[in-house]
């Protein structure tokens, strides 16, 4: 046990949250515009491929993650277009998305198994790197990380100050009001669903090329209903997702840990940990139900 | 401009003419995506509806249909009480799998008893596992409020590590030289999930899923408690006027489909399946999800959109021996099916009308 290290721990419990971190901000801005898609896991797993697939056939890591977040988008706009146009069931719908988006990535990925992708590089932040603990833990990791951290600041500030994020607000508490002052309540929620995707997707191929780096099928394995946990974790606060995923990191982390330092529960047992700590965390959340978005779920169509 | 108009009521003939339809645009789609993959789509569309029943080896894979189709529809019954309700039940593979675990680890125990009441029990200790896998989200819903979706599924893959650690550990077969896995009930004829009638594919868990059938039609047409189901899946508010306890439905609805869950999974494990291995569990309980929709949520249609999943299942493996196509494209093809039918459900609840030029 002494030899775990923890700044390296740190720093991988950083990687680990990231790609769950991704998936819960595109989720945490669908549910605040009233639209709740449970495919995550879909879009998730097809963006790891579409990313993984690309970067490998491009060679270039940055294009596969734009690829990722194509992917995962398209998903999403099937689901966009089942709920918002069909105005189909959304529980439905995003358990179609997840099915569908299992079979999609294990069918694109058949030529990709064993393959290693390219490598991505560690942003180089100079001499913060060399700062001892705080550069292995905060100033040694890959763009992504980075970017995930900027799209909390992001998407705090779009809800909390601009214009913008007061519509999809309004539109997520109350679509007939929404509707009644002339805002585009489905053009809204079709924008949001499309981020949703983008960022699931995005998460995705953060596990198949940093993370693990490598494909698998099924490869996801729950960390999209972990990212929809996280979003009612976090009462529907952008701040709150990072505290969260950074939680799921930990837990995730110390179960490798402990697994790697031959400890005498068998593996099996700890690979559970993360999946009963989020009933746990879900538990103890779910006595403040006042937070969640007042049309969450509901369909919207004007037929007044 | 196309506009959508709701309906009072919701069409009747669409109501039973969307799941068809949905079938044949799958099929449409599906050839399309087979004809991508460098297959011929009639050949491929025929080979997973047609020779499953009517080709040359019929006499193999009739049977084949009854084992594939008993799950599914075990389970989507269940589910279906639940989603009329308002409640979802996502983790049924995870039921299914405690199911086969407690009715196989009754059966393991009792090894080499030679008596009648091994079976049964292990039924009991199947429908038992499942029921209480079940519970967990249930009681956490009724007590805390907690979202029954996301713990149902997140026990899916609990479960799935409780599989892998028992297949590995205690339930391991002491004589298989360190394989995993478990003793092979088939070999173990008072646990064994025989066929009622030789060569039909008819096991006990076929007879369990009839009963189901019929006893689901009976509850939900004449029972009072079928009524609240609907009750308070159409209108939460005037279930609750009425005097429907929804803490009571959540308990009623999760416990009875991870009953069914369970059975299903113990007849799987005692019969088809035959023992507890790693990778048992091949997604039965989210077919289902696909099942109760196809179905409408009605016991009969249940019935036949179980016996149409295990068709695509047997078909499959039929189109992936002889047209190489990849087992993945039939899990897209099952995919597919349940999109276009929430798309054509629009059509059992709105009109499309043409849209006029409109007055100032």
């Amino acid at each position: 046990m002494g030899a775990i290290d923890p700044a390296l721990l740190l720093a991988a419990l950083v990687v680990a949250a990231t790609p769950i971190l991704l998936a819960a901000l595109g989720e945490l801005v669908v549910e605040r515009a009233g639209v709740l898609n449970l495919g995550v896991e879909g879009m998730m797993i097809t963006g790891a491929i579409c990313g993984f697939a690309v970067a490998v056939n491009t060679g270039s890591p940055a294009i596969g993650f734009v690829a990722a977040a194509a992917g995962g988008a398209v998903l999403a706009l099937l689901f966009a277009l089942l709920t918002q146009l069909a105005l189909a069931n959304q529980v439905a719908s995003g358990l179609a998305l997840t099915l569908f988006g299992l079979g999609l990535s294990s069918l694109l990925g058949q030529g990709y198994v064993g393959i290693k992708p390219p490598p991505t590089p560690r942003l180089d932040l100079g001499p913060l790197s060399d700062i001892p603990f705080l550069g292995r833990v905060v100033f040694s990791h890959d763009l992504m990380v980075y970017l995930a951290l900027a799209l909390v600041a992001a998407i705090w500030a779009m809800l909390k100050y601009t214009r913008a994020g007061l519509i999809l607000r309004a539109v997520g508490e109350n679509h007939d009001a929404a509707h009644a002052l002339g805002y585009r309540v489905v053009r809204v929620r079709v924008l949001a669903i499309l981020f949703g995707g983008a960022c699931a997707g995005l998460g995705g191929a953060y596990i198949s090329l940093i993370r693990v780096p490598q494909w698998t099928e099924g490869m996801t394995a729950g960390a999209g209903w972990i990212a929809l946990a996280l979003v009612v974790f976090a009462s529907w606060k952008a701040g709150r997702v990072l505290l969260g995923a950074w939680l799921f990191g930990g837990v995730t982390v110390l179960q490798l840990n402990l697994q790697a330092a031959g400890l005498a529960i068998p593996v099996e047992y700890l690979s559970m940990s993360p999946y009963l700590i989020t009933i746990l965390v879900l538990v103890i959340m779910s006595a403040d139900k006042s937070r969640a978005p007042a049309s969450l779920g509901r369909i919207f169509h004007a037929s007044q | 401009m196309l506009r959508l108009e709701k309906r009072p009521q919701p069409s009747r003939i669409w109501t039973w003419a969307t799941p068809p339809l949905a079938v044949l645009v799958t099929m449409i789609a599906g050839g399309a995506l087979f004809a991508a993959l460098g297959k011929d789509p009639v050949e491929a569309i025929a080979t997973i509806f047609w020779k499953p029943l009517f080709g040359e080896f019929a006499f193999y894979y009739r049977p084949q249909l009854l084992i594939k189709a008993t799950p599914l529809i075990l389970i989507a019954i269940g589910l279906s009480l639940g989603f009329r309700a308002g409640v979802w039940n996502i983790g049924a593979e995870g039921q299914y799998i405690l199911g086969a675990l407690t009715g196989a680890g009754v059966g393991l125990a009792l090894y080499p008893l030679d008596s009648a009441v091994v079976f049964p029990l292990m039924i009991i200790a199947g429908a038992l596992g499942g029921w209480a896998w079940a519970m967990i989200p249930a009681l956490l819903k009724v007590r805390f409020g907690t979202n029954e979706i996301l713990v149902s599924l997140m026990l899916v893959y609990v479960a799935e590590q409780l599989l892998a650690a028992m297949a590995l550990g205690p339930m391991r077969n002491p004589d298989g030289h360190g394989f995993p896995g478990s003793r092979n009930l088939r070999d173990y004829p008072s646990a064994h999930n025989a066929e009622i009638i030789e060569g039909t594919g008819m096991h006990w868990g076929v007879a369990a899923a009839v009963i189901a059938v019929i006893a689901a039609y009976v509850l939900l047409s004449r029972h009072i408690l079928g009524f609240q189901i609907r009750l308070a899946g159409q209108a939460p508010r005037a279930a609750r006027f009425s005097g429907v306890r929804p803490g009571r439905l959540v308990l009623v609805c999760l416990g009875t489909s991870g009953a069914l869950a369970g059975l299903a999974g113990m007849f799987e494990v005692a019969g088809p399946a035959g023992q507890v291995s790693i990778d048992f569990n091949v997604g039965y309980g989210f077919t289902a999800i696909i099942v109760a929709f196809l179905g409408r949520l009605h016991p009969v249609g249940i019935a036949l959109a179980g016996l149409l999943m295990a068709l695509t299942y047997i078909g499959g493996e039929m189109a992936q021996s002889t047209l190489g196509l990849p087992a993945a494209a039939i899990q897209l093809f099952q995919g597919m099916l349940l999109f276009f039918l929430l798309a054509v459900d629009l059509l059992t609840n709105y009109r499309i009308r043409i849209r006029k030029k409109e007055v100032a």
